[in-house]
């Protein structure tokens, strides 16, 4: 090491050893976190360790005063290391729901830290500049922004055009180019950073409103609200832990009656062990790191709601542009006409767009490259002829003197027939329209008259999306693309993409009329949205994705914000929805499926003494009582931590269908759940054995 | 136990299993309003009585709300009858005997207990009760409760079935006069006559004077046992004419009559769940469920059988042979009739408990600790087929939880029949699924220490404790059979029982016609590859699994206090 370089070793060592005091940063920050959470008034939302919290000042009052509730066999350093094991398992819970929202804080306090650093000029009504603290800005307010300033305010951009680097909010380094009047390109973010020239913005948010005071609050959880599958669950586990207190305290007068001395500590025992404690520990920490999932993923959820919603949908609206193809029309044949050689034609189209700047002259270059057709410098001096709406044609004229045409087809054949008084040939119309109907667009090509052929141009289905389709059909997920486009071209790309249903030529009104008749039928819908005509459609939609780079008004109505703005992440989006389903409903099975072994632990140990004959319920043959209590005990906090990890990535998500998850789900966590604590209270056991 | 005994307990459940299907068939046919072959004759009687309470208010669709408000009242209304009944029953005809009016908490405990279905006695029927009572007050809700049962079943079925958003769940009176006159009346009379060939008396005389061969003259009671009788096991009620119940001579003369009473309990409960595929449309649904139900009667079963022959070590060390033989049956026949021996007392006792009846053929008190294991989980599960139509909804309540927690594992709002099971219906099947162990549990622990509690008590220690476990268990379940030993005719059980039997029927139904209010008006959704299938065999032994797991958890501490450790106790040596 001694040889390297100090610059080398520094680039080396400095990452990790950085990300390890972030790490310790954060884990110190959780741990604070996690003792501050033992307040009863945090405790008592949650139903299951509010029970164990209670019970663990029950056995602590045990210990100072073991005969508090009458005589009892148990002894203090009993009853202390009941009210020990107690304690961890309801920090466990509260480190789990401290970690999970961790990387959130951190996050937002960076936020933070930018909003209270922003100054704004504003521009009074007589023309005057003052300077303001951001914070200071309403609705309506004028703001100028010059080069290399940040943004103060969400806005719409009144005058000016300039690039803005907007990577504190979406985490995209390229920057974007605002002006004013564009629909999408409009609207500024406040803690933006003007990289050119200046703009004079119209504020759109009060303070506190901002996109930036959201992102803030949603982050942080202070606005946290449970799923609505979430608080079906609590309710559950509510109604499990009260029929748990009735089971349990139902034992202690039919032990007085059968004159069985019992220990109030293993009464207690006993119910937090049966209580649902592992689901009930981590149940808020797998909605938090469902959040930060999403989060991480460049989308900005405004509820929790939002993301469970998303793993529930039945329908996924699809935009065709952006989501399912590549956005531009490829070329993607050349077709000669009668008696025209294949590479005649392609020279020609190659030589009539190489000009041609447009994306699709770029696509016919590229395609013709690809032909292997490379006529270096046969366009050198040439004069190019550029595309107008007029003409509808672009092309070239060579040094030669021959006169390249590529356009509509009705345009070049009244070029040939106006300019060099040649005749359409007799298949061109014949060609033109098959390529029309498989959805493409035919192109013309002409050279001094002569039409040779036609350039077929197709929409292009981006790679992978065939597939990714698949796997939402796989998981019931029925596709609808939504397309402009007139029938013909929407059909053959849906055929491509492999989408349930399509509708062409479809309006702003026809996604509200085609989400409403899907809710009626009781299924939830999805789509991507950023134009403001879209705004209904997303507000309507159970799940409502807004393009960062979309209007404000799209994102106001929006329940979940892409700041990539990449409309196929929807799909991504619909997969950590279902893991936060799947994760809550697996951790319930195991933790109910737990209960089992823990009976057969503690219930002989508890009557050992009165009722003599349950010893033979000892299966796992464990110790003593005591031991028997405490491994049970143990085992059902030690499995909170060990189950940290899993509550915060979450369950493995395999897109297939339901019962082929179901069953995995059931076998690993149901069938495992019962098994694993048998194995784990007698390890437990054994190892208390070593303890002297 | 023999080979004889076995294939007998077989026989009955398989004749029980085929008469199930061609009966649930005919129930969805009288529910769904689809053509049988008795309409030409029973068109004409319902008209006649729709004419006699109003046309209007037979036909008025009603919603869940209305459903549950008018079987509600319609039940208070009948058992504010039958209370006055019981009360002036010295004051009204058929009353030979001159018994004097029932006491007003027994008569509480006992109107209460028979519009309940329950049947719970805490009277001896034959010393207590005129002909006119035994008719009036006692036969006749045999019939109304188990209709009441049977029509909130139907109409919870059809909020999976309506399209108006749940309008109209059903014409409470139209249901309940229909399932009266087209399955109740015509079966009970038709095996009233079976049990009559039997030898069973049906008379208005209270007494029969015989002169026994050592002299003197002793008066034997007799009245209206057969159509007792019937309506007592079809309709899953259980209550007897005599206070043998049905191990009375009369009431359940020979292993015939033993073997019909035994299909008679298991019959329309295992027919509801057929009907219950029929009316959604998927028979396997219905199919799955009833496996659910059968696997829990085939697991629970033998333990009983088995547990009896076996016998006690005290018995042995006594010399009684434990062990069949072809002139003895053997095993522990304390408490059991020679007629019915191990394999008719046996599966009796679990047909009893299982379908809720109530019904006994035998002394449960005298069944082994382990023997009786079984009955006690019948009770509490309340779902091993159940009582009529109200063990069909306990098994949706654990079928909506395992529901519930499937579809989150497959990462999607559970679905159930098309119908999305969200907050509201967890929350209304939750309370439903608490209900139970809060009225089984809470009051049978207070009566093991109050003394007024205690002082019922016929045994000691862990047997003291199971027979106040069983009197909670049978009446939260509205089975209605007691463990006996247990002196129920005091204030305190015959009011705290009342109580239990009250809130053990009631709320669950209230709350589960709350949940088909919610799901009938939800949009029913199309299956597709995302939706966990019901009607699997993989979900029906989760649904299994369920039961087992959420019943065991709930109730296996007491039953561990009770005849759990008594048994481990007559291992070493100890009864009680």
């Amino acid at each position: 090491m001694d040889q390297l370089s100090p610059g080398l070793l520094r680039v080396e060592g400095k990452s990790p050893l950085l990300g390890q005091a972030y790490g310790r940063e954060l884990l110190v920050q959780a741990l604070t976190a996690s003792l501050r959470k033992f307040d009863p008034r945090i405790q008592i939302r949650n139903p299951v360790m509010f029970v164990v919290w209670v019970g663990a000042i029950i056995t602590a009052s045990l210990t100072v005063k073991p005969d508090l509730f009458g005589p009892s066999t148990a002894s203090s350093l009993y009853n202390a290391t009941v009210t020990v094991i107690l304690v961890l398992t309801v920090w466990f819970a509260n480190a789990a729901e401290a970690l999970a929202e961790g990387r959130g804080k951190a996050k937002a306090a960076e936020l933070r830290r930018t909003r209270i650093e922003l100054v704004a000029r504003r521009i009074l009504p007589n023309g005057e500049i003052e300077t303001v603290p951001a914070a200071a800005l309403h609705k309506g307010d004028i703001v100028r922004v010059d080069k290399l300033e940040l943004i103060p305010t969400d806005g719409e951009v009144l005058e000016g055009k300039a690039y803005v680097d907007e990577s504190t909010v979406t985490g995209e380094a390229a920057p974007v180019l605002k002006e004013a009047g564009a629909d999408i390109y409009s609207s500024v973010t406040a803690g933006t950073l003007v990289v050119s020239d200046w703009l004079r913005i119209r504020a759109t948010a009060n303070p506190g409103e901002s996109f930036l005071d959201r992102m803030i609050h949603l982050i942080e959880g202070a606005r946290r609200q449970k799923t609505p599958n979430e608080i079906a669950l609590t309710v559950l586990l509510a109604i499990l832990t009260l029929i748990f207190v009735i089971v349990v305290a139902a034992m202690a007068p039919v032990a007085v009656y059968l004159h069985a001395q019992l220990n109030v500590a293993d009464l207690i025992a006993l119910l937090v062990a049966l209580i649902p404690t592992t689901i009930g520990a981590l149940l808020s920490a797998i909605g938090i790191a469902g959040i930060d999932r999403t989060m991480r993923f460049h989308v900005l959820a405004m509820s929790g709601k939002a993301v469970e919603a998303a793993g529930d949908v039945h329908t996924l609206l699809l935009d065709k542009t952006g989501t399912i193809t590549v956005g531009n029309r490829q070329a993607t044949e050349f077709i000669p006409l009668e008696g025209v050689r294949a590479s005649d034609l392609i020279e020609a189209a190659y030589l009539g767009s190489s000009f041609d700047t447009t994306p699709e002259g770029r696509t016919v270059v590229a395609f013709a490259e690809r032909d292997g057709v490379l006529p270096v410098g046969a366009v050198e001096g040439a004069l190019p002829f550029d595309f107008s709406a007029e003409t509808r044609m672009s092309g070239v004229d060579l040094r030669d003197g021959r006169i390249v045409r590529k356009g509509s087809v009705e345009a070049v054949i009244q070029h040939a027939a106006q300019r060099f008084d040649m005749p359409a040939p007799p298949d061109l119309w014949d060609v033109a329209n098959r390529v029309a109907r498989r959805g493409s667009t035919p192109l013309a090509v002409s050279v001094d008259g002569h039409i040779l052929g036609v350039i077929a141009l197709s929409d292009v289905p981006k790679p992978g999306i065939r597939e990714r389709i698949a796997r939402l059909r796989d998981m019931g997920i029925h596709t609808v693309m939504v397309t402009g486009d007139n029938p013909v071209t929407a059909a053959a790309v849906a055929e491509q993409a492999g989408v349930d249903e399509f509708i062409a030529e479809a309006k702003p009104e026809e996604k509200l009329r085609l989400i409403r008749r899907e809710q009626a039928r009781g299924r939830l819908v999805a789509m991507t949205g950023d134009g403001t005509n879209d705004a209904p459609a997303l507000a309507q939609a159970d799940v409502g994705v807004a393009m960062h780079s979309g209007t404000a008004a799209a994102k106001e109505a929006a329940n979940l914000i892409d700041l990539d703005s990449d409309p196929t992440k929807l799909i991504d989006l619909v997969a950590i929805g279902k893991q936060m389903l799947i994760t809550r409903g697996a951790l319930t099975t195991f933790s109910i499926a737990n209960d089992m072994a823990k009976y057969f632990a503690i219930i002989p140990a508890m009557f050992i003494g009165a009722l003599p004959g349950l010893a033979t319920l000892n299966i796992m043959n464990l110790r003593t009582s005591q031991s028997a209590v405490l491994s049970a005990l143990i085992f059902n906090a030690l499995i909170i931590p060990a189950l940290i990890p899993l509550a915060l990535r979450g369950v493995r998500f395999r897109p297939t269908d339901a019962e082929a998850t179901f069953y995995r789900n059931l076998t690993v966590y149901g069938l495992g759940g019962l098994i694993a604590p048998f194995i784990g209270i007698k390890l437990i056991d054994l190892s208390l054995s070593l303890v002297p | 136990m023999t080979m004889q005994g076995w294939l007998q307990i077989a026989l009955v459940l398989l004749i029980v299993f085929l008469l199930s299907i061609p009966v649930g068939r005919y129930l969805a046919a009288i529910v769904m309003d689809r053509k049988t072959w008795l309409d030409p004759v029973l068109d004409r009687v319902d008209n006649g009585i729709y004419r006699l309470i109003g046309r209007d208010s037979t036909s008025r669709p009603m919603n869940w709300k209305a459903y549950t408000v008018h079987m509600l009242a319609t039940n208070l209304c009948m058992a504010v009858l039958i209370y006055l009944i019981l009360v002036f029953q010295d004051y009204l005809p058929l009353n030979p005997l001159k018994l004097p009016g029932m006491e007003p908490i027994q008569a509480f405990n006992t109107a209460i207990s028979f519009i309940t279905n329950t049947d719970w006695q805490s009277y001896g029927g034959e010393t207590t009760l005129s002909n006119f009572s035994q008719m009036a007050a006692i036969t006749f809700p045999m019939f109304t409760s188990a209709t009441t049962g049977f029509v909130v079943a139907m109409a919870f079925i059809r909020a999976f079935t309506v399209r108006d958003g749940g309008a109209n769940l059903g014409n409470f009176y139209r249901d309940f006069i229909r399932f009266t006159t087209r399955v109740l009346l015509p079966l009970s009379f038709v095996l009233a006559l079976f049990l009559i060939w039997q030898g069973t008396p049906q008379t208005l005389d209270a007494t029969v004077l015989t002169h026994p061969i050592q002299g003197g003259q002793q008066s034997i009671s007799i009245g209206p046992v057969a159509s007792f009788e019937t309506i007592k096991h079809l309709g899953t009620n259980g209550g007897g004419f005599f206070n043998a119940n049905a191990a009375h001579p009369f009431e359940n003369p020979t292993p015939l009559s033993n073997w019909l009473l035994m299909s008679l309990m298991a019959l329309l409960p295992s027919a509801l769940v057929v009907c219950f595929g029929e009316m959604i449309g998927n028979r396997r649904q219905g199919w799955v469920l009833y496996g659910v139900m059968a696997a829990m009667l085939l697991l629970i079963l033998p333990v009983t059988i088995i547990a009896e022959q076996a016998g006690t070590p005290t018995l042995a060390q006594a010399g009684i042979e434990m062990a069949a033989t072809g002139d003895q049956p053997g095993g522990n026949m304390e408490g059991k009739e020679v007629r019915f021996g191990i394999a008719g007392s046996g599966l009796f006792g679990v047909i009893t408990t299982s379908f809720t009846t109530g019904s006994v053929n035998s002394m449960h008190d005298s069944f082994t600790p382990m023997g009786a294991v079984p009955e006690f989980i019948g009770m509490m599960l309340q779902n091993v087929f159940g009582g009529k139509g109200v063990g069909f909804l306990a098994a949706l309540v654990y079928g909506l939880i395992a529901v519930f927690i499937a579809g989150l594992m497959v990462g999607r709002t559970p679905e159930f029949l098309g119908k999305t099971i969200q907050r509201p219906e967890i929350i209304m099947v939750s309370l439903a699924l608490l209900i139970h162990p809060l009225v089984i549990l809470a009051p049978s622990s207070w009566s093991m220490i109050a003394p007024y509690g205690v002082s019922s008590l016929g045994n000691a220690a862990m047997h003291g404790y199971s027979e106040v476990l069983y009197a909670f268990a049978s009446s939260a379940a509205n089975n209605g059979s007691a463990f006996a030993g247990l002196d129920a005719n005091t204030h305190w059980y015959n009011l705290a029982l009342g109580l239990v039997i009250l809130v053990g029927r009631y709320p669950p139904i209230i709350f589960m016609m709350a949940v088909a209010g919610s799901i009938a008006a939800k949009p029913t959704l199309a299956t597709t590859v995302g939706t966990l299938k019901t009607d699997s065999l993989k979900f029906g032994a989760f649904w299994l699994g369920t039961i087992l797991v959420v019943g065991a958890l709930t109730f296996f501490p007491a039953l561990v206090l009770g005849p759990i450790a008594e048994a481990f106790a007559m291992v070493h040596g100890y009864t009680y």
